[in-house]
């Protein structure tokens, strides 16, 4: 209890994750934020410039211009070899919605266990941590042995792939609330509801943000890496039949497609961040 | 204070603690009658928030036994606000009477806060954490408050002004108070009794008659603050 002043600040800083301090208030500065903008679209003009001076061969590196009307193309036109762009993105996005909230909601519920229990934690966490260290993308192929081709495997791959990295980082955010607010707790007399609403959870939840983010980002992965394997729709196919074609440009379209993907989903996860975690930055909502 | 007509707010028999086979409590008697301030010293380290959490009930490892009658309030010396609620929830939360809200306002009120209800924690002064602290202890009209330290972290200015609250509150409320402080003239400024705890007991006790506020250079508060000095083993 030697906290110095304003103790409240203190407190709210401990068990958080730094980085989402800092994207949170970055977000909010509009200068800033227009500033983050200009190194991406200079490196697209770059990139452009790299084919007006003729430096790198077309078909090695098709120039963004041409990434764009080949995206153009396959909207609007329904090619035998490849389908459509948006009925490939369609079927990637429901293999990615369907593993992550399965991933995530077991993460979640295993967090609260574990978190808020001994015997959960006991029960539970040493699996989890045995799961960690096993490298993902070496079950691929056991994944196709159990579940065979289809979707399942693929969804299994994207539910693992969300799993990890949200239960850990929900489970030390549930462990990290200050313990002198549990204290507090106690002296209020909460009951166990209002503790879980009041104090755990909204404790918790700077340090489970975090692992939103890096769970989204290892779920695409596991998607790219399922879509590659006898898949018959989605952007992995597409990249697939591309390669067999020889056809970069197309290659090049779908690799645009996953990162603007994973781009809007951070951007999503920045904007809940935002919003859910305004006490640190002390403006009223 | 008619300390011996009526039942002790907090009576404490034969308290112990030890950490590891470090003896932090011993034999410690205590009693406190109601609407009483006494006012704990002793040396950092001494024990002062071992005991207050011992008679608030937050530590199991005590032996002997402790009994304080009806509500209690605690104030930390960190203000100890939940920063991701508002300063109104802060003083609500576990509130149970009939309108939770109301009272929680009455409270904020009472300590000059009722223009920050809606502001979160981490945008008040140390000060105004610490009276957002002493109102939601208030709201639950204790009969006995527990404050540790809670003017410790302050500025000279606003611990004055701090303690002129805490007068204010306790003449219209009259719960009594146990104030652990490190501060001799804090103690002499407010308290009708002061407690000097020193190996596990209360080593000193001092009564205080002297109508409040109190001047410091009261001849009295003179000779009383150089002997709990010296009782605090600090030689003049
Ligand atoms: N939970 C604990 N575990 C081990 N030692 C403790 C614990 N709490 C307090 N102590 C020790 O007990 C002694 C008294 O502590 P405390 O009551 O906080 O002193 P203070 O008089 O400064 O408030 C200190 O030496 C402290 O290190
Ligand atoms: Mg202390």
């Amino acid at each position: 209890m030697s906290a110095t002043q304003p103790n409240s600040r203190a407190l709210g800083a401990l068990g958080v994750g730094a980085a989402a301090a800092g994207r949170a208030t970055r977000l909010r500065l509009r200068g800033p934020g227009l500033q983050r903008l200009i190194s991406p679209v200079v490196l697209l003009i770059l990139w452009q410039l790299i084919h007006v001076f003729n430096l790198v061969s077309v078909k090695k590196l098709p120039p963004p211009t041409t990434v764009l009307s080949t995206a153009w193309n396959l909207i609007t036109t329904n090619e035998p070899a490849y389908g459509t762009l948006q009925g490939a993105l369609g079927a990637s996005l429901e293999r990615m919605v369907i593993g992550f909230a399965l991933g995530a909601g077991v993460a979640l519920i295993l967090a609260l266990v574990s978190g808020l229990s001994r015997w959960g934690e006991n029960t539970f966490d040493p699996i989890l941590q045995m799961i960690r260290t096993v490298p993902l993308f070496g079950l691929v192929p056991v994944f196709i042995v159990w579940f065979g081709i289809g979707e399942l495997p693929k969804i299994l791959l994207i539910a693992l792939a969300a799993l990890i990295p949200l239960y850990l980082n929900a489970f030390a955010g549930i462990r990290g609330v200050d313990h002198r607010l549990w204290e507090l707790a106690d002296v209020l007399g909460l009951s166990r509801s209002e503790r879980l609403r009041h104090v755990i959870l909204p404790g918790a939840l700077p340090q489970t943000l975090v692992g939103l983010r890096l769970s989204l980002g290892t779920a695409w992965l596991a998607l790219v890496v399922a879509e590659q394997v006898n898949t018959n729709a989605g952007l992995g196919y597409m990249i697939n039949q591309a390669t067999q074609f020889l056809s970069n440009n197309v290659i090049f379209v779908a690799l645009a497609v996953y990162t603007i993907l994973g781009l809007a989903t951070d951007w999503l996860v920045r904007l809940l961040e935002r919003r859910a975690l305004a006490w640190r930055r002390g403006l009223l909502t | 204070m008619s300390a011996t007509t009526q039942a002790p707010v907090v009576r404490a028999e034969h308290l112990g603690r030890s950490f590891g086979d470090r003896a932090v409590l011993q034999d410690l008697n205590l009693e406190i009658a109601d609407g009483e301030i006494v006012a704990l010293i002793g040396r950092s380290g001494s024990g002062k928030s071992t005991l207050l959490r011992a008679l608030a009930g937050l530590d199991k490892g005590v032996s002997g036994s402790a009994t304080v009658e009806g509500q209690f309030g605690i104030a930390f010396q960190d203000a100890r606000l939940i920063p991701w609620r508002s300063v109104l929830d802060n003083v609500r939360l576990g509130l149970r009477a009939a309108d939770s809200t109301k009272a929680a306002r009455a409270a904020l009120a009472e300590v000059g806060l009722e223009a920050h209800t809606d502001a979160w924690p981490s945008t008040l002064s140390g000060g105004e954490a610490q009276r957002v602290s002493l109102a939601r202890a208030l709201a639950r009209e204790p009969r006995l408050l527990l404050l540790d330290e809670p003017f410790g972290a302050l500025d000279a200015l606003t611990r004055i002004t701090m303690h002129e609250l805490v007068l204010r509150l306790w003449q219209r409320h009259h719960p009594a108070i146990l104030l652990v402080t490190h501060d001799v003239d804090e103690a002499l400024a407010l308290a009708d009794r002061v407690l000097v705890l020193g190996s596990g007991r209360i080593a000193h006790e001092s009564a205080i008659a002297l109508e409040r506020p109190r001047h410091r250079d009261h001849p009295e508060l003179v000779e009383l603050r150089s002997r709990l000095l010296s009782e605090l083993g600090v030689s003049l």
